[in-house]
């Protein structure tokens, strides 16, 4: 078996590639939806109802996918420039702690400003605390060569573990009997309900509108053809004299600040403070999405309604027949891998046997 | 015919709709040079692939020594006796040149190896066809010469149960060489042939074809246009065949010598650099002589590296590739693919990429893309970009081929902004490195024409056909050190053979180097 570059790859093995890779991570799930005992046409039209198949279901869905495209586009813009930044998960929860701490009420008083101003305090601190926590290992990449996959995976345990001695020392909340929970964010400052008698709220219109925004950016700004460039050639986008070392920093402060943003959506939008269990892995999954979406902003949004449709999906799946959530993890991940697999056959072309 | 020793019939072979060989029939005598010629993409390595058993043909036999060649399977052509020498080199730089050769002629299950026997062949092989080389020498250690000759014995030695190439077919061996490298390279070649080994010669450099081999086989457009003896052939005739058409080669003129448009600080060791309106300053030398550092200079991506700033018509300019476009320095990098161009990216924003920012093309941080597609049209059209017909503007950069890759490249720098002022400076890196007859000929149009215009011309070549045909002056670089500029007619082919290989000084008097070749 061989491959061979394809010369141009056709607009409609661009289109077909996702439902492809769609179809087969089906096909492969169904597998393991048979050995649980379960009926997989059954399973799996569960799933879609559970998923997509009414009007709970579906607010509890784009419930879901609000902090993922949020992550989806950390990661994507960030995978752009090739600043590979596995640590959104850390970066959501920095911004969720920062909004807490300044949208908190700390000893049942918070800080005493109009909501009006308060609210864009909140959430600028998350998305600084987010941008910060990324920028360090983007300076060092550029500054001193460190790898910043391993630099960005390692910092969300060092978060995780900072957050956990919060919730436990600083930000406890004293009247959550004793559980590791932070004070609660004042009510004033919660984000509104955008559908009555659900959980959809308005974190959902900042995150369509940044991935329209982001679309734009890259497409009609300057900054945006530096991030692509720096993206696909950085030894070509230096010597045309490209100001790399900035664009870097740019798209660090960028990536960091929509994971930081993510975390305090997730925060002010639905529980009100942080737990230590808040984010099932969005900031992961984000990287999952990004990838799916062939790193185009507008493709993430519907990746992120995919991956979020799936989970809640499979939570709904699991109650009616005995296949367990977990299959969801792996309709995701087998997803991924077929994404990637079908984009590297757009671009070439598998040839079996003997070399002819 | 027990003298034809590789026989090739009818070859063809179809990518598609496209026809990469078409019916090539070729014979190879006992002892005879034959050199392969074609421009890039007429077949030749197809051709290569094919007798390796790399591709297997669609039509046509293979005979080896009277034998038919299996198709498709690679070892069959090297047990058959055909070796390669490739343009870049397969050896393993952190063993010894005699673990090199041995490599995979022993069965790895074998407790020990022959190596004393072994040694002793090796010695005795490199007598024979004068490739002298210590055994024990780390490779890594060894010059590009001396590596090539560690190929070339890799693929003659006979080990085991591995058999010495009768049959060598040597990939543009001269590129990487000195011309002092190149002579020895051509008597060891003079040695097999008398041994009655033959040798298929693919080279771009035509001089050195007709002087080394006894018949000529150009390809074009995957078929056989012209097969002739050495002896009733010209440089102009070949290169006629190799691209269809008659090629006028640039020709140069002597222009009126202006201000000096650039100066570089001496470095240590180092001569400065000066170059005026109006002239071509050649900087020739093997490559990874420090070519890169100089170019980085002369292009603003670093500082000089003995310190200071370049001057551009005076004026010192702070080491950022911006500052040097906006003075006017059309800038041509060696790497063509991964440092000239963004592959993925459309021909139109690789066209604007060290412009986009300017006024003319972006407005508040918003790019106007109407004129940047009308500056990229405009270059495209007059630099004759081909391979955007289907695709237009928007075909990736990396679908183009490698002449009109360069093209794109010298048609961005030599177009200047939205203000249409040309060039002060050229820096041109290699600018004809892999290019066809065609190309190169145009590339060097295209640099005299600007020279003409009033630029002053640094071009950094390994290629001194090259550097004679259009340099007015000629500086050597090795090992970092840059000599002082000379005129080209004081300079003979000895002297910068001499100074390419580090011998003749760094900063002499003029008369020092040639006396000392």
């Amino acid at each position: 078996m061989r491959l061979e570059r394809r010369t141009q790859p056709s607009a409609r093995a661009l289109l077909l590639a996702p439902l492809a890779a769609v179809a087969f991570t089906l096909a492969v799930t169904s597998l393991l939806v048979l050995w649980a005992g379960a009926p997989v046409g059954r399973a799996y039209a569960l799933l879609l109802e559970g998923g997509f198949g009414s009007r709970f279901a579906l607010t509890e869905t784009l419930t879901r996918a609000t902090p993922l495209i949020l992550t989806g586009l950390a990661a994507a813009m960030a995978f752009r420039a090739r600043l590979y930044n596995i640590g959104a998960e850390g970066q959501l929860y920095a911004g969720a702690l920062a909004a807490v701490a300044v949208g908190g009420l700390h000893g049942g008083t918070g800080f005493e400003l109009a909501p009006a101003l308060l609210f864009p305090l909140m959430i600028g601190a998350a998305m600084l605390a987010g941008a910060l926590l990324l920028l360090g290992p983007a300076l060092l990449k550029s500054r001193l060569g460190v790898d910043e996959v391993v630099s960005t995976l390692l910092l969300n345990f060092v978060v995780l573990l900072v957050v956990s001695a919060l919730l436990d020392g600083p930000m406890k909340d004293p009247s959550a009997m004793g559980w590791p929970q932070s004070v609660a964010l004042q009510d004033a400052l919660q984000l509104d309900r955008l559908i009555e008698r659900s959980r959809v709220h308005t974190g959902l219109v900042a995150a369509l509108v940044l991935a329209v925004a982001l679309w734009a950016l890259l497409r009609f700004t300057t900054l945006g053809f530096e991030i692509r460039a720096l993206g696909s050639g950085p030894r070509a986008a230096a010597f045309a004299g490209l100001p790399v070392a900035r664009t870097g920093v740019v798209v660090a402060l960028l990536s960091g600040a929509l994971a930081g943003l993510a975390g305090a959506v997730e925060v002010a939008g639905r529980a009100g403070y942080v737990t230590l269990d808040m984010s099932p892995g969005y900031g992961m999954s984000g990287i999952v999405i990004a990838m799916l979406a062939m790193l185009n902003p507008l493709a993430v949004v519907a990746a992120a309604v995919f991956v979020a449709g799936v989970f809640v999906g499979a939570d709904s799946m699991s109650r009616a027949v005995t296949v367990p959530t977990f299959v969801a993890d792996v309709i995701v991940a087998v997803a991924l891998i077929a994404m990637l697999v079908a984009t590297m056959l757009t671009q070439y072309r598998v040839r079996w046997g003997t070399p002819r | 015919m027990a003298d034809t020793v590789l026989r090739l019939q009818g070859i063809t072979k179809r990518f598609g709709s496209l026809v990469a060989n078409d019916g090539i029939s070729l014979a190879l005598e006992r002892g005879e040079v034959l050199a392969l010629l074609g421009e890039n993409g007429a077949g030749k390595s197809t051709l290569v692939s094919i007798l390796f058993g790399h591709y297997v043909a669609d039509a046509g036999t293979i005979e080896v020594f009277g034998r038919a060649l299996p198709p498709g399977q690679p070892r069959a052509a090297l047990a058959a006796g055909i070796g390669m020498v490739h343009q870049h080199f397969t050896l393993a730089d952190n063993l010894s040149v005699l673990d090199n050769v041995l490599l995979g002629t022993e069965p790895l299950w074998r407790p020990s190896s022959a190596r004393a026997a072994a040694r002793a062949t090796l010695r005795d092989t490199a007598a024979r066809f004068g490739l002298a080389v210590d055994p024990d020498a780390r490779v890594g250690e060894l010059s590009v010469g001396e590596r090539q000759r560690v190929e070339i014995l890799k693929a003659l030695f006979e080990h085991g149960t591995k058999r010495g190439a009768r049959i060598l077919i040597l990939d543009e061996p001269t590129a990487v060489l000195t011309p002092q490298e190149s002579e020895s390279l051509f008597a060891t070649l003079g040695r097999m042939v008398a041994e009655g080994l033959s040798i298929i010669f693919i080279s771009h450099k035509l001089d050195e074809v007709l002087r080394v081999s006894h018949r000529i086989a150009v390809l074009r457009g995957g078929r056989l246009v012209a097969e002739l003896p050495a002896a009733d052939a010209d440089t102009a005739l070949i290169a006629e065949a190799m691209v269809g058409r008659r090629v006028a080669p640039a020709v140069k003129r002597a222009y009126a010598l202006g201000e000096v448009v650039c100066e570089l600080p001496a470095g240590p060791g180092s001569s400065s650099l000066q170059v005026r309106a109006g002239e071509v300053v050649a900087i020739a030398g093997v490559a990874g002589n420090g070519q890169q550092a100089l170019a980085g200079a002369l292009c603003g991506e670093h500082a000089p590296a003995g310190g200071g700033a370049v001057k551009v018509r005076g004026q010192p300019l702070p080491a950022r590739p911006r500052a040097f476009v906006r003075a006017g320095v059309a800038r041509v990098p060696e790497d063509r693919q991964a440092v000239g161009l963004v592959g993925e990216l459309p021909v139109w924003e690789n066209a604007l990429l060290e412009r986009y920012a300017e006024p003319a093309f972006a407005r508040l941080g918003l790019r106007r893309r109407a004129p940047a597609q009308a500056h990229a049209r405009a270059i495209v059209e007059r630099f004759d970009v081909r391979g955007t017909e289907a695709a237009g503007l928007a075909t990736p950069a990396a679908a183009l081929s490698g002449g009109n890759q360069q093209k794109l490249i010298l048609g961005r720098a030599l177009t200047g902004g939205g203000d249409g002022r040309p060039p002060t400076l050229i820096v041109a890196d290699q600018p004809t490195w892999g290019l066809d007859v065609g190309a190169v000929a145009y590339v060097h149009q295209q640099l005299l024409d600007a020279c003409a215009a009033g630029a002053g011309v640094v071009l950094i070549s390994e290629d001194l056909d090259e550097i004679f045909a259009l340099a007015d002056r000629i500086a050597v670089i090795h090992a970092g050190v840059l000599t002082e500029a000379r005129p080209a007619r004081e300079w003979t082919l000895a002297a910068i053979g001499l100074a390419m290989a580090g011998g003749g000084g760094s900063v002499r008097p003029s008369g020092e180097t040639a006396h000392a070749a």
